[in-house]
């Protein structure tokens, strides 16, 4: 038996046990996607619609589904700093495993979570009837783990120099709010003026909701309107955030829990 | 050196990073394997900055320290896997049961494959954990939710579950924090059952003496540094003074006789005499004035701990 892979899974089993015995969070996070697909998503899709060459709904519905599998699993590394804070965390560092089975258990944990949260608003969207391609969403599958993974990395890479739950609390809002806005969740950005272009692909959420997109609108008449970037290209970027963060995130994080 | 020592510590230093000066400053000492092993000392003396390096979770400054054989460095993965840690505040997931805290930590350190419920685990593993839970009489509340559970209740659990993978030592930091003193007093029955039972190696830090008075080897630390340490009965021997207080209904003539025959004492009021290599039998023989009161002074561990403590720190 693989000592590692067995920790992977077992980290990850229980944040997922623990999200069922949470249901204020299950509530929580059904509440912002349908905020931005239920009142901004209709309402600016029912004063755009006529200039539009696709559906607005739709485009806002991939964006929140990337926004909220990228901002789940990175707010859900961040508790790491509670587990810290109640020293769950030695519990799990003293344990004879790697420190990047650990890290990527939790990871991995908070990917699954996010997915419970996807299908939520999945739901939502049928009961308002935004058009979907279901062969096209299962298409995502794949792409959506990608997603949550390079998440998952960026709530480490924040958190991984910071000591307590409050700092990272005040901070986090900062690092996600505006990248809602730069990555283009309900908002089309094929055109910006330079400072924000520059901001806009700098943001790793960017490359988080142009991959859904561009695997979703694959070979549609939409395509040119709604995306940025080939596929390739967003696979290429996400992997590879996800693999600079996380390998840094982890060094970094053990790193200052060790050397005090 | 012998090849029992299970623990092995050699001039072991820790300098914080926002520090200037070392909360371990040069720390050496052995521990025995299947030893009852107490580091004492006061808060703030170094207890858990040592506990902490040897269970791997703090980097060292300097020193050589190896733990069942292996180097805590080099080889900080079988370290673990040798070694339980009880810390000195609860490391327990409030959101699971106990059972589940106990579980996620098998799976954890390999024991079993990950299943999702105690049923679905192997016989060996359920019989462990009842097995475990009736030495340390918490079989009514393995299933409850770890926030039902008191103080005491916590301690034994977290003992339970450092028990799962069979370590060579087990380490309890000040376990007994917190807790009220009939709850303390069963966790050290249970302690010595577990140790009889696991033939296991016990290191323990505490601020409590009469917890260490119980132990095979004392290591008396304060400010980073090694004060004493020995056997209780060493440690007793070596650093307390035990003297005989004496008084006659005729002080004067009592002392006149003391001066003669050369015996030394001090003291206005009741006198002094300190005993020395002398049996209090002896001394007493030498003395023919009737005497109106013998104190015999034998000093508890108690009162020689803090002696220490406050007079190496009055030295500096």
């Amino acid at each position: 038996m693989n000592n590692n892979f067995n920790a992977v899974i077992t980290i990850a089993a229980r944040d997922i046990t623990k999200l069922f015995r949470d249901q204020f969070r299950i509530l929580a996070s059904f509440i912002f996607p349908i905020i931005f697909i239920g009142v901004l998503g209709t309402s600016l899709q029912a004063n755009l619609q006529g200039s539009l060459p696709y559906n607005f709904l739709t485009f806002v519905f991939l964006g929140t589904m990337a926004q909220t599998l990228f901002q789940s699993t990175a707010s859900g590394i961040i508790s790491l700093v509670e587990d810290r804070q109640t020293d769950f965390a030695q519990e799990m560092f003293i344990a004879p495993i790697s420190r990047f089975a650990i890290i990527f258990g939790k990871i991995l944990g908070e990917t699954v979570v996010s997915f419970i949260q996807i299908l939520g608003i999945l739901l939502f969207a049928l009961i308002i009837r935004i058009p979907l391609d279901l062969g096209s969403l299962v298409r995502l599958l794949p792409f959506a783990l990608l997603v949550s993974l390079m998440g998952g990395a960026f709530g480490l890479i924040v958190m991984a120099n910071i000591k307590d739950q409050k700092s990272v609390n005040q901070l986090f809002p900062f690092l996600i709010f505006p990248q809602f806005f730069l990555a283009g969740v309900f908002n089309p950005i094929k055109v910006l003026p330079l400072p924000l272009l520059i901001a806009s692909r700098i943001a790793p959420m960017t490359y988080a909701v142009d991959l859904l997109r561009s695997v979703y609108y694959s070979g549609s008449p939409s395509y040119p309107f709604t995306v940025l970037f080939n596929p390739l290209i967003n696979i290429a970027v996400t992997a590879g955030i996800f693999l600079v963060f996380f390998t840094a995130g982890t060094y970094f994080f053990v790193r200052n829990e060790k050397n005090r | 050196m012998s090849d029992n020592q299970i623990i092995k510590v050699q001039n072991l230093a820790k300098q914080y990073r926002k520090s200037k000066t070392n909360a371990v400053d040069d720390v050496s000492f052995y521990v025995n394997e299947g030893a009852f092993f107490s580091l004492l000392g006061p808060n703030g003396a170094g207890k858990t900055t040592i506990i902490s390096i040897l269970t791997t979770t703090l980097s060292k400054t300097a020193g050589e320290v190896s733990v069942a054989g292996y180097d805590i460095d080099k080889q900080a993965s079988q370290v673990r896997s040798s070694i339980g840690v009880i810390f000195q505040n609860p490391s327990l997931d409030i959101n699971l049961t106990a059972e589940e805290n106990i579980r996620f930590h098998s799976n954890l350190y390999g024991l079993y494959p990950y299943n999702p419920s105690f049923k679905m685990m192997p016989l060996e593993y359920q019989q462990r954990v009842t097995d475990l839970a009736k030495v340390l009489g918490l079989e009514a509340d393995v299933f409850k939710p770890v926030k039902t559970l008191s103080g005491g209740m916590k301690r034994k659990l977290e003992i339970i579950r450092s028990l799962m993978h069979k370590p060579k030592v087990l380490f309890l930091d000040e376990p007994t924090q917190g807790l009220d003193p009939i709850s303390r007093a069963s966790l050290w029955g249970y302690l010595q059952e577990i140790r009889r039972q696991e033939k296991i190696t016990i290191f323990l830090t505490t601020h409590y003496l009469e917890e260490a008075e119980h132990s095979d080897y004392i290591c008396i630390i304060n400010h980073g540094q090694i004060r004493a340490q020995g056997t209780p009965a060493e440690i007793k021997q070596v650093l307390l003074e035990k003297y005989i207080v004496v008084d006659a209904a005729d002080r004067s003539v009592l002392k006149s006789e003391l001066t003669q025959k050369q015996i030394p004492f001090s003291g206005e009021g009741p006198l002094r005499l300190d005993l020395d290599d002398t049996s209090i039998q002896d001394l007493i023989k030498q003395i023919q004035t009737p005497l109106s009161r013998i104190d015999i002074y034998n000093p508890s561990l108690e009162q020689a701990y803090v002696k220490i403590i406050q007079e190496r720190d009055q030295h500096e």
